[in-house]
């Protein structure tokens, strides 16, 4: 088996191109997850530029109204750009600087990773392109002007089916030609080694602080912690460090659009199978001949046809769950959740609490659950009018 | 016994790539014939993929127009039938990994192979992953091609050492597609493979007119040429035929 597996998930399936380029990578990735220097340089900058730790915050009004287990909000919406994304991309970009790469590129599919890239490109001098699907820059304009004005060139990606997994595909296609002074930002827990081994490493601060924080305020472990799964970076993120807690239920929520029984979903798990795509073996919803599907979700951050190859070996081992949530039942939970609680969740983060909706009455109530918010919901705010009929305009 | 040997032993090769079903799979069949009338030593037969990331605009075109007209990896396997009837020219693959594992990648290369296929390239298979599928293509004598690019520097020995059939010399940075100039520096490339192992050594990617082919095949074993011609698969449909027939000549004539 070659390098960076997880189970039989995971590898290095990439053009010859950029096989030096990944282990060049992985080089410099673990010499400086060692350094002193640059780890206090990371926690400075995650602390005093994007604002962590984030919160960890009883969501009372929704813990009495489900009437079960006690509901805890892990708040990555709360950091700067609004999302988990961007623990990922100070990292990513700072190990790139240390690199001496002078560019970064990303894909995006909400925009919240292509706009924290954009950021951390502008915080540390970086040129910095975007590449995102031409179905989410119109789905998402609000993102792509923020990128523009942090100085980021964002192309809209026009193959395929013009969402995530294109804008995933044109990334690569632009990192084979441009590869000696450009870092590509890999924005989940996805791709060839070592990029999933990278990402979780610097998402795992939130189930760091979250098991901190659920400790100091409840004097135990949580007994379930839920986060949405597209490609599974906020997941892995919110899992890890609970992996060795085995009373502590891990639940992704995956995206089922429409449904799993219809062709218009994103629920991997529930309807892919084992493939290699898009550097790594892992499960991908395709047909009999291995076409990869052209999946379908409300939520451009988790229409993605795969999943992270951990969150694969987590499902076969037991250890995590995953389920899939539809449009119509995250739409609820979006508008639940910010009339209840008065926090506005991201249409992703939409589908953990939908699921807690369904779990949490069922729980007792000195039992305790964890739902990560991984972004907040400004930028789907238009759209989720628009799917319920109103027709508002950014 | 491989025929993949026989393409290199008559001077310079010229390998014409084409994707199978672009614009149909009758259409696929002429050009294999045609091609091998106009000189072509060995045919790469592209299997579509929804995703191929190492693809320029012009072959993941061909890729779309082919998948949306039906094309499955077992009507290329009953088309490989029909051509075996009319000639034994070297032919080989050209895919993407997850086409071949999810068939089942033994049940896949099996078929192929008694199908009379030669090899197969895959390039989404680094020498890093080679271990899942090589041991499998050797035991049904199917070459599994190796490629190395102007970024390999000192892999290219490695690779070399285990390669099969020829290697795939990647010409240029970047994915597939016509370019007006190329500036790596092939010779030394292809240096480093012959210090390893003697094995043909074939020059791919950006290479379109004849002028760039002459001057590739200083350097190289082979030639071979992808989006040249399925941008006039693109352009004539299903008249394409005899215009690809005249651009292949065109071609082994320049690298003779």
């Amino acid at each position: 088996m070659s390098k960076g597996r997880f189970g039989i998930h995971g590898g290095q399936y990439m053009p010859e191109t950029l096989m030096n380029a990944v282990i060049e990578l992985e080089e410099a990735y673990n010499h400086y997850k060692e350094d002193a220097e640059f780890n206090a340089e990371l926690q400075d900058l995650l602390n005093n530029y994007a604002g962590r730790p984030s919160r960890l915050y009883y969501a009372a009004h929704m813990t009495e109204d489900l009437g079960g287990a006690k509901i805890y909000l892990k708040r990555e919406d709360l950091n700067h750009t609004g999302a988990h994304k961007i623990n990922n991309v100070l990292g990513q970009v700072l190990l790139a600087k240390k690199m001496g790469k002078t560019r970064v590129i990303a894909e995006t599919g909400a925009g919240q990773h292509g706009v924290a890239t954009a950021t951390a490109a502008a915080l540390m001098g970086m040129e910095c392109e975007v590449f995102m699907g031409k179905e989410d820059t119109e789905r998402q304009a609000l993102n792509v002007y923020r990128m523009r004005l942090l100085g980021a060139k964002v192309h809209p990606v026009t193959s395929g089916t013009a969402t995530l997994k294109d804008a995933v595909s044109e990334t690569m296609r632009e990192w084979t030609s441009r590869v000696a002074d450009t870092h590509y930002v890999i924005g989940s827990t996805m791709g060839p080694h070592p990029f999933p081994t990278i990402v979780r490493d610097f998402q795992a601060v939130i189930s760091k602080e979250m098991k901190e924080q659920c400790l100091k305020a409840e004097g135990k472990l949580p007994d379930a912690v839920l986060a949405c799964v597209g490609g599974g970076s906020n997941a892995i993120g919110s899992f890890y460090h609970f992996i060795e807690d085995e009373s502590v239920r891990l639940i992704g929520c995956e995206a089922a659009g429409r449904g799993v029984n219809t062709a218009q979903t994103a629920a991997t798990i529930a309807t892919g199978r084992e493939g290699i795509f898009h550097g790594m073996k892992s499960y991908f919803c395709q047909d009999e001949f291995g076409q990869i599907a052209p999946v379908y979700s409300i939520s451009a951050g988790l229409d993605y046809p795969g999943i992270g190859p951990e969150h694969a070996m987590l499902y076969d081992n037991g250890r995590a769950e995953y389920v899939p949530v539809t449009d119509d039942e995250s739409v609820e939970a979006f508008e639940y959740l910010s009339r209840i609680e008065g926090i506005i969740p991201a249409i992703e983060s939409a589908h953990a609490v939908a699921h807690a909706m369904k779990i949490a009455p069922k729980m007792e109530k000195n039992q305790i659950i964890i739902i990560t918010i991984s972004g907040r919901g400004d930028k789907d705010c238009a759209a989720i009018a628009r799917y319920r009929g109103e027709d508002i305009h950014e | 016994m491989n025929k993949i040997k026989s393409a290199f032993e008559n001077g310079k090769a010229f390998i014409p790539f084409i994707t199978c079903g672009d614009p149909d799979l009758e259409t696929t069949e002429k050009l294999v014939y045609a091609m091998e009338e106009a000189g072509a030593n060995l045919i790469e037969l592209g299997i579509p993929f929804s995703d191929p990331t190492a693809e320029g605009p012009v072959i993941q075109d061909a890729n779309v127009r082919a998948l949306t007209g039906g094309v499955t990896t077992d009507k290329i396997f009953e088309m490989v039938e029909k051509i075996r009837v009319h000639t034994q020219i070297p032919m080989v693959f050209m895919t993407y990994a997850n086409v071949v594992f999810s068939y089942g990648s033994e049940r896949f290369i099996k078929r192929a192979s008694e199908l009379g296929m030669d090899g197969i390239i895959l390039p989404d298979l680094p020498y890093e992953e080679k271990a899942e599928f090589d041991p499998i293509c050797k035991k049904y004598d199917m070459a599994l091609i190796s490629l190395i690019a102007p970024t390999s520097q000192e892999r290219i020995s490695m690779i070399a050492k285990d390669a099969n059939g020829f290697v795939y010399c990647v010409s240029s940075l970047g994915v597939t597609g016509e370019r007006s100039g190329i500036t790596t520096d092939i010779g030394s490339m292809v240096e480093k493979v012959k210090q390893a192992k003697d094995i043909p050594c074939a020059i791919g990617f950006g290479i379109s007119t004849p002028e760039q082919a002459k001057n590739m095949a200083k350097y190289a074993d082979g030639v071979i040429v992808g989006s040249a011609i399925v941008k006039i698969c693109a352009q004539y449909g299903k008249e394409c035929v005899k215009y690809v027939k005249e651009y292949v000549k065109s071609m082994k004539e320049a690298i003779q």
